[in-house]
């Protein structure tokens, strides 16, 4: 199946129990976009990425990620895309090359690839002097520098990010983005989940998940102008109030 | 209310790491006060010491006239805390849990019930759930009732809003106004500069020290340059160009804007517009911007790294 799309959902659903988690969400995200994914506590945003990086099974509906079919090719699903959250990233217990290495080799790189891979990514986080140390000693804005450098090391055609900048300074949350913009010039496809409302503004389009379903996925300046505001944060708020299922 | 004075504290087996340096902070009673950094400022390990949890190497802090180390017995009973990580008893239920708490403070969820009546309210449906099998927000709502269930004068609330969204942070930021008005201190940590401008007065904390302490309206006052909104077709060259520009101290990402930042009397919003024009981007629109405690943030951040 040829696409020019990243990713093509079509009324992707999740029950558990009566519950329907994701509740018949369709959505295209085209090749190198930078796509945000939006949606208050316990709207299914988690869920939803759970089904798209193949680690767990929809209810019914259809889903194809890198043009793969999530429910009989998610091994070359995982092939293709990388992932990273604020929760869990890297390996605390292991040195910064240990935990390069360790990815490279998770990805099917060769010892040729991961150690050439290994110096440019030291070099352009300019932390070369750092190799030998264990990531907890780094401070947290390296790490989840680092922890996305690693997830595109393998040069995947997607990557998730499940709130990748939750914490962060401000400086470095900047810094982070700027990395993000490179990857997406590079033609990698971005999925990001955030709680940041400027953040919502650095994406090319932004879905709203409530109670399931996507109420709405615009660009973000169409958004605003659909709801007569001028921020995001009111767009947002609008929206994810009208939640029956809050996570309150 | 709330004296620190030349706080420091160290861990590791040489002390080797630093957490806070020399922190020196004033709370008055009553006020809604914000401690605003990243993770890894040292937020938490403040909190522990005025909570009287752990002790610091150097300096002291006085609440309420007591001090955090040698009267921590009689200051406890008047402290309020809410830790970061939720640590109610979760195999106990949302009643269990709360009359726990009322009763070591030697008191009952009657007799402070108007305190935390608003906020109990909408915990009442699940009275006898346990709380380890409640939702984010309920786990959070029910922490606040045990840490108010004895009417402290002062209320400690560490990261009550991470992880949170917006609707939840919005709730629970009007929740704090209302227990102000009980008159109650409140000394509460974020990562979210945003939530800076709801409180009376915030410290600004990176890698163990204060940044800065004053009123939010004192602090964006006093941000001393020229800053710009920019908008136009393609902000990341945008901004890339303007970083290398001579005339801008500098140039990062605003929500929709770039902000830029440059010296007071020097350029204006023509001169970047012609130099935009002239790397060639279009759709350009340029706006003064009245500077936000992010922006001071960062502001400090920079020219105080060493």
């Amino acid at each position: 199946m040829e696409h020019k799309y990243s990713i093509v959902t079509e009324n992707l659903t999740k029950k558990f129990g009566d519950f329907k988690a994701v509740d018949g969400i369709s959505f295209e995200v085209n090749k190198g976009e930078i796509f945000g994914f939006l949606g208050a506590n316990g709207a299914g945003k988690t869920t939803a990425m759970r089904m798209l990086t193949g680690l767990s099974i929809p209810t019914s509906g259809k889903a194809y990620v890198a043009g793969f079919d999530i429910y009989s090719e998610s091994e070359k699903i995982k092939l293709n895309i990388g992932y990273m959250s604020q929760k869990f990233s890297l390996y605390q217990d292991l040195k910064v090359w240990e935990n390069i290495e360790f990815y490279g080799g998770l990805y099917g790189m060769s010892s040729s690839q991961i150690k050439s891979t290994t110096k440019e990514l030291l070099s352009k986080l300019e932390i070369e002097k750092e190799s030998n140390s264990l990531v907890k000693e780094l401070p947290l804005g390296w790490k989840q520098k680092l922890a996305f450098s690693i997830s595109i090391m393998h040069h995947p055609k997607i990557v998730f990010l499940d709130e990748p900048t939750g914490g962060v300074d401000p400086v470095t949350r900047r810094q982070f983005w700027n990395m993000i913009y490179d990857a997406a010039a590079e033609g990698i496809t971005i999925f990001i989940t955030t709680h940041y409302m400027d953040e919502a503004e650095y994406c090319e389009r932004v879905a709203i998940m409530v109670d399931g379903k996507i109420e709405a996925l615009d660009k973000p300046f169409a958004l605003k102008s659909r709801f007569k505001t001028d921020s995001m944060d009111d767009v947002f708020y609008r929206l994810a109030r009208q939640a029956q299922r809050s996570d309150n | 209310m709330i004296e620190v004075n030349h706080i420091s504290k160290s861990f590791g087996k040489a002390g080797e790491v630093s957490a806070l340096s020399n922190i020196s902070l004033n709370i008055d009673e009553g006020q809604l006060y914000g401690l605003i950094g990243p993770d890894g400022a040292g937020k938490t390990t403040l909190f522990r010491i005025l909570t009287t949890l752990l002790l610091p190497d150097e300096g002291f802090a006085v609440i309420d006239g007591m001090n955090v180390v040698d009267d921590y017995k009689k200051l406890r009973k008047i402290l309020g805390y809410m830790p970061g990580r939720f640590s109610l008893y979760q195999d106990l239920s949302v009643r269990e849990n709360l009359e726990f708490y009322a009763s070591i403070f030697n008191t009952t969820i009657e007799v402070n019930y108007a305190l935390i009546k608003d906020i109990y309210v909408q915990l009442e449906p699940f009275n006898n759930r346990r709380a380890g099998a409640l939702s984010g927000g309920m786990k959070q709502k029910l922490a606040l009732c045990c840490a108010l269930i004895h009417k402290p004068k002062v209320l400690f609330l560490d990261e009550p809003t991470t992880g949170v969204d917006v609707v939840s942070r919005k709730e629970f930021w009007e929740m704090l106004k209302r227990l102000k008005n009980e008159g109650i201190t409140i000394f509460v940590s974020t990562p979210y500069m945003d939530e800076a401008s709801l409180c009376d007065k915030i410290a600004l904390i990176q890698n163990g020290s204060i940044l800065s302490e004053n009123k939010p309206s004192a602090l964006t006052a006093s941000f001393n340059y020229s800053l710009f909104g920019v908008k136009c077709n393609q902000m990341n060259d945008c901004r890339k160009t303007l970083t290398h520009w001579k005339e801008i101290l500098d140039a990062y990402s605003f929500g929709e804007y770039l902000h830029v930042k440059t010296t007071k009397g020097t350029i204006g919003e023509n001169d970047i517009q012609e130099f935009l024009l002239a790397k060639g981007l279009t759709d350009i629109f340029i706006k003064d911007v009245i500077p936000t405690v992010e922006d001071c943030f960062i502001d400090l951040m920079k020219t105080k790294k060493t």
